[in-house]
């Protein structure tokens, strides 16, 4: 009884603050909104019996990927200007058409949810078990994952490393 | 009493932590001083301890004070950010056999959670103060802090794989006969490091280190704000070395040859303090590195140390499976 309460709780919080998060002007402010928005689902997970995803869902992308994201922010340093520019953007002839579409498909998913019955059993997994799926059945997704990750970390350092060259020829040419 | 007890322990950790992070303040003063052959506050009260009331009455009474020019709602949240989220990492700390809040089986991942969530007090609070300086020290950390992160948390896996358990209480548990510090010592000075850096203090505190950058990202910060990031810093001191005494010193057991003949908490206490002694002995021994110097020591020197201590280990347990 106790985690349905919970779970409304943490529901209720993840979808106000991802409302929130859409609806902010200043960039920084909506991230924090996100952010809170990351910790309800976290909860979530946790209730319906998967802590190993929601500690993941802490680290990773509360605690990585979001840190990340204010990081580029902090770069861009828009301020002001920044603000004006949302403000302009989230005018309801911009977001209106959009929002019609996806109400048509939250009633369809309220429909679908509705015809399954009664809620499904709660579970448990443990991180072993989580790990033994990933290294077995699911070990070639792990692997394709992987490769697109070490294509990004080549990536990056190509692009890093051409700044670093051009620096270079810059300098010899000045001397 | 069971039921009562992690109710009783968040209490005393919460009014225990706050109060050991204002003695940690003198304590550190005073340790750094007998260190570099000077004296520290000895001028109030025995041994100067009565410094510790005198400075939280001057930062309780000084003028809270938030810069116009400042984001205002984020910058009074900044500063509660790494204070909670360091109270909630003690949450998981195993102090003695059944003396902990909770036991989850994901208590290591929590850990290291909470740590990374304190990241955004720095980064916001260097954001927030809209000041050239405090946004560079807010910068700079949350690269350094995204960093050791990674370090941090690879550098466990050698003690999991161990154990068998994100659970601490398995991970002391499996630490009965002999600690970790020894089959993981690579792990244990990674992890060191890195919890110098995350807690970012001296020598890793190039985040507010005073001459380049004023104070970083607390450079507007002054008074009850200021004291918060203080007091999660010291926080988060002792929270690194409670981990540290949890994951590879044996925890609540007591030295090999010697035996449990103790209260396990004394013991458990007793390491962390000598740990907490370390950290301020390397505050006075160590010069700050550059920090150009740290960010290539996280990435060129901690990172193939802690993927190299992970495949070893995972070579050995599989070649002792074998034996076995």
């Amino acid at each position: 009884m106790l985690e349905i309460v919970f779970f409304y709780i943490a529901a209720t919080v993840a979808l106000v603050a991802t409302v929130m998060a859409m609806t902010r002007a200043n960039a920084i402010h909506a991230l924090i909104y996100l952010i809170v928005s990351l910790l309800a689902v976290a909860v979530i997970f946790f209730l319906i019996g998967a802590p190993f995803a929601a500690a993941l869902e802490i680290v990773i992308y509360a605690g990585a990927i979001m840190v990340l994201f204010v990081f580029v922010i902090m770069m861009l340093n828009l301020g002001e200007k920044g603000d004006k520019q949302e403000r302009q953007w989230l005018q309801p002839s911009i977001w209106a058409g959009p929002a019609v579409l996806s109400v048509v498909l939250l009633i369809e998913l309220v429909m679908v949810i509705s015809q399954t019955n009664g809620p499904v059993s709660v579970t448990a997994v443990s991180a072993k078990e989580v790990g033994l799926a990933l290294f077995g059945p699911y070990v070639l997704a792990v692997e394709i994952a992987s490769m697109l990750l070490l294509a990004g970390l080549v990536g990056s350092f190509h692009l890093g490393r051409r700044y670093l060259e051009r620096d270079n020829l810059e300098k010899q040419g000045g001397q | 009493m069971s039921e009562l007890m992690p109710v009783i322990l968040s209490l005393t950790i919460l009014i225990g932590g706050v109060a050991g992070a204002a003695i940690l303040t003198w304590f550190e003063r005073r340790l750094l001083g007998v260190w570099q052959d000077r004296y520290g506050p000895n001028r109030l009260g025995p041994f100067g301890i009565g410094q510790v009331a005198a400075d939280m009455i001057k930062l309780l009474f000084k003028d809270d004070w938030v810069p116009p020019f400042a984001d205002r709602l984020v910058f009074i949240f900044a500063p509660t950010a790494i204070v909670v989220a360091m109270m909630m990492g003690f949450a998981v700390v195993p102090f003695a056999p059944g003396m902990m809040i909770i036991d989850v089986n994901i208590g290591l991942l929590f850990f290291l959670g909470m740590t990374s969530l304190a990241v955004y007090s720095v980064l916001l609070g260097g954001l927030a103060s809209n000041n050239k300086y405090a946004l560079l020290g807010g910068l700079r950390s949350a690269a350094q802090m995204v960093s050791y992160e990674v370090f941090m948390g690879l550098s466990l896996i050698g003690v999991v794989m161990m154990s068998g358990s994100f659970s601490l209480v398995d991970i002391v548990e499996a630490q009965t006969d002999v600690w970790f510090c020894f089959s993981q010592i690579l792990g244990l000075i990674v992890f060191i490091i890195a919890g110098i850096a995350e807690s970012h203090r001296l020598p890793f505190d190039l985040p507010e280190a005073e001459h380049e950058l004023t104070a970083g990202f607390h450079t507007e910060y002054g008074g009850m704000k200021f004291a918060m990031f203080m007091l999660g810093e010291y926080l988060g001191l002792m929270l690194i070395s409670c981990m540290i005494v949890t994951l590879f010193f044996g925890g609540w057991h007591g030295p090999m040859l010697i035996g449990d003949w103790l209260p396990p908490f004394f013991w458990f206490s007793s390491k962390v303090f000598v740990v907490i002694c370390f950290f301020v002995l390397l505050r006075a021994a160590i010069p700050r590195p550059r920090y150009d110097q740290l960010m290539s020591l996280g990435w060129k020197v901690m990172l193939p140390i802690t993927l190299v201590n992970i495949l070893v280990t995972g070579a050995v347990l599989l070649w002792m499976e074998g034996v076995a």
